[in-house]
């Protein structure tokens, strides 16, 4: 009885005809791609890009040169050499974070306690020279002051969970 | 056409002449036509497979990508043709117009319409049976011409595939001929005339099956591509072919794709016959859906070609000995029983052959 079940499956091609149909339901189907310039998949308020630092609203930087960012940095992407600032407070006086050591963990953001290096939604950007991975003070600082209103809005998405 | 014979024996020329000219624009008009269409179905396998896998396929190049196959065209163009040192010039070159040169000749017996047919002989389906065989000796000598184990590995596999499913498909095609009683390719449609349930299709089924599939392995397609076969022998007997030369190995492949798709058109769904042919429900004579014109071969051929883009994404690669056993041990024996079962019915007067 097995035999002739497998023999007329086999002579009317059933098998074959399960996988084209499996094909003909997927055709039919909306692709997963979009096209990715014009349109773009929906992001996390958390989403872990390109960073910055900060500013309090009075302009004054919120980075005090802690170090814990370099510290708990896995990639050891983060090189921080402080002083003391015109005003007497403690300030760095260099903040590089290189791009192709950094692994995107967010820990540096985890361990600030003043929130000021951030992690930015930020993440189609591109070098053309070497050492323009190098995230220096002013780059940072400049992006935190370009993209405040993004930054403040998805700190604040966020603060609930936190 | 015997309009433009006429307008230029008008001028002075020779009847001979004005013939010569007259079927010069013919083949012009076919092959262009038929080089067009390969360019689209490029497009068009890579769209349908891309929605199939749940991409999008190319949409960058034109309105919806149509121009794709344009800008792969002129890419292919300016790239440098490399001859490998080793290889046997004289044939490495001609290796892909004797794959071309089958494959686009093949066209002259093909009826496009009920009037349109460069080529009128009455054996026709001999001519196509020769033509599309000679088709595999530019593959053997692409693979032997370029002087590597992987070509020559894809030539010898194609060799034998082809020869073992040239079998089937000449005796799937005797059931055809005993079927119309003409070798004729214009009779044969016009043995289907009348709908379709007229097809041969229906009385058939088990030789249409054989046939279209057998095409699939003649033209080295997937699942059949051993000859291919890129995951082992890298791009088998086209590996060492770049620029035109590829191009025109590329081309011939999918020449041979839109040809056996017009085969299985013509000699099993009526060709350029409309299925719903007497169908009163649909309009006078003349309406679209009723009349036989170009318009149904070619969505005949549409259908078929989809197929194959299907098949491709759908069925993994044979294995070797596996497409060989499908070829002599399952696809000879069905049609040799049933060219049986059809004499046997035509001789007791059953069915659609009792006249």
């Amino acid at each position: 009885m097995d035999r002739v079940k497998s023999f007329f499956k086999t002579y009317s091609l059933w098998e074959l005809g399960k996988g084209l149909s499996v094909t003909l339901r997927n055709f039919f189907r909306t692709p997963t791609t979009i096209r990715y310039p014009e349109e773009k998949t929906p992001q996390s308020v958390r989403f872990r890009g390109l960073h910055a630092l900060r500013r309090y609203p009075n302009g004054e930087e919120r980075c005090i040169a802690c170090k814990l960012c370099e510290a708990v940095c896995p990639a050891l992407a983060i090189t921080i050499e402080s002083d003391v600032g015109e005003d007497g407070t403690r300030r760095t006086t260099r903040y590089d974070i290189d791009l192709f050591k950094c692994i995107y963990c967010g820990f540096c953001e985890e361990a600030c306690p003043v929130d000021a290096i951030v992690e930015t939604r930020i993440h189609e950007y591109h070098m053309e020279a070497p050492g323009e991975n190098i995230m220096t003070k002013d780059k940072l600082l400049a992006i935190g002051d370009k993209f405040d209103a993004m930054i403040s809005a998805d700190k604040a998405a966020d603060a609930k969970y936190k | 056409m015997s309009m433009i014979s006429d307008f230029l024996i008008g001028f002075g020329l020779s009847p001979v002449l004005a013939n010569v000219v007259v079927i010069t624009i013919q083949i012009l008009v076919v092959t262009i036509c038929v080089i067009l269409a390969v360019a689209f179905s490029t497009y068009f396998e890579r769209k349908i497979i891309g929605h199939m896998q749940g991409r999008m396929g190319p949409n960058r190049v034109g309105p919806l990508g149509l121009l794709q196959p344009f800008a792969d065209v002129i890419k292919l163009l300016i790239k440098e043709v490399v001859i490998p040192t080793r290889s046997n010039r004289f044939l490495f070159v001609i290796a892909p117009l004797l794959s071309i040169v089958p494959a686009l000749a093949t066209w002259a017996v093909i009826p496009l319409t009920e009037n349109f047919v460069i080529a009128d002989i009455n054996a026709g389906l001999l001519y196509v049976l020769a033509l599309t065989s000679m088709g595999v000796y530019g593959v053997i000598l692409a693979g032997w011409a370029t002087n590597s184990k992987y070509a020559f590995l894809g030539a010898m596999r194609s060799a034998a595939q082809i020869v073992a499913y040239e079998i089937a498909m000449g005796f799937a095609l005797v059931g055809v001929l005993m079927a119309s009683g003409s070798l004729n390719l214009g009779d044969i449609v016009r043995a289907q005339a009348g709908g379709f349930s007229n097809w041969f299709l229906i009385p058939l089924l088990p030789l249409f099956v054989v046939y279209f599939i057998s095409g699939v392995a003649e033209t080295n397609r997937a699942p059949f591509d051993v000859a291919e076969g890129e995951s082992e022998i890298v791009a088998g007997f086209h590996v060492e072919y770049s620029g035109v030369a590829f191009a025109v190995f590329f081309l011939a492949e999918y020449a041979n794709m839109i040809l056996i798709a017009a085969l299985t058109s013509i000699f099993f769904l009526g060709g350029w016959a409309s299925p719903f042919e007497g169908w009163t429900l649909l309009g006078g004579e003349d309406s679209l859906l009723r009349a036989p014109s170009f318009f149904w071969l070619a969505a005949k051929i549409s259908f078929f070609m989809i197929v194959f883009f299907w098949f491709r994404a759908t069925f993994p690669r044979y294995r070797y000995d596996q497409i060989m056993r499908l070829g002599w041990k399952v696809f000879i024996p069905i049609t040799l029983i049933w060219i049986v079962v059809e004499g046997v019915m035509a001789w007791l007067e059953i069915g659609p052959w009792a006249a």
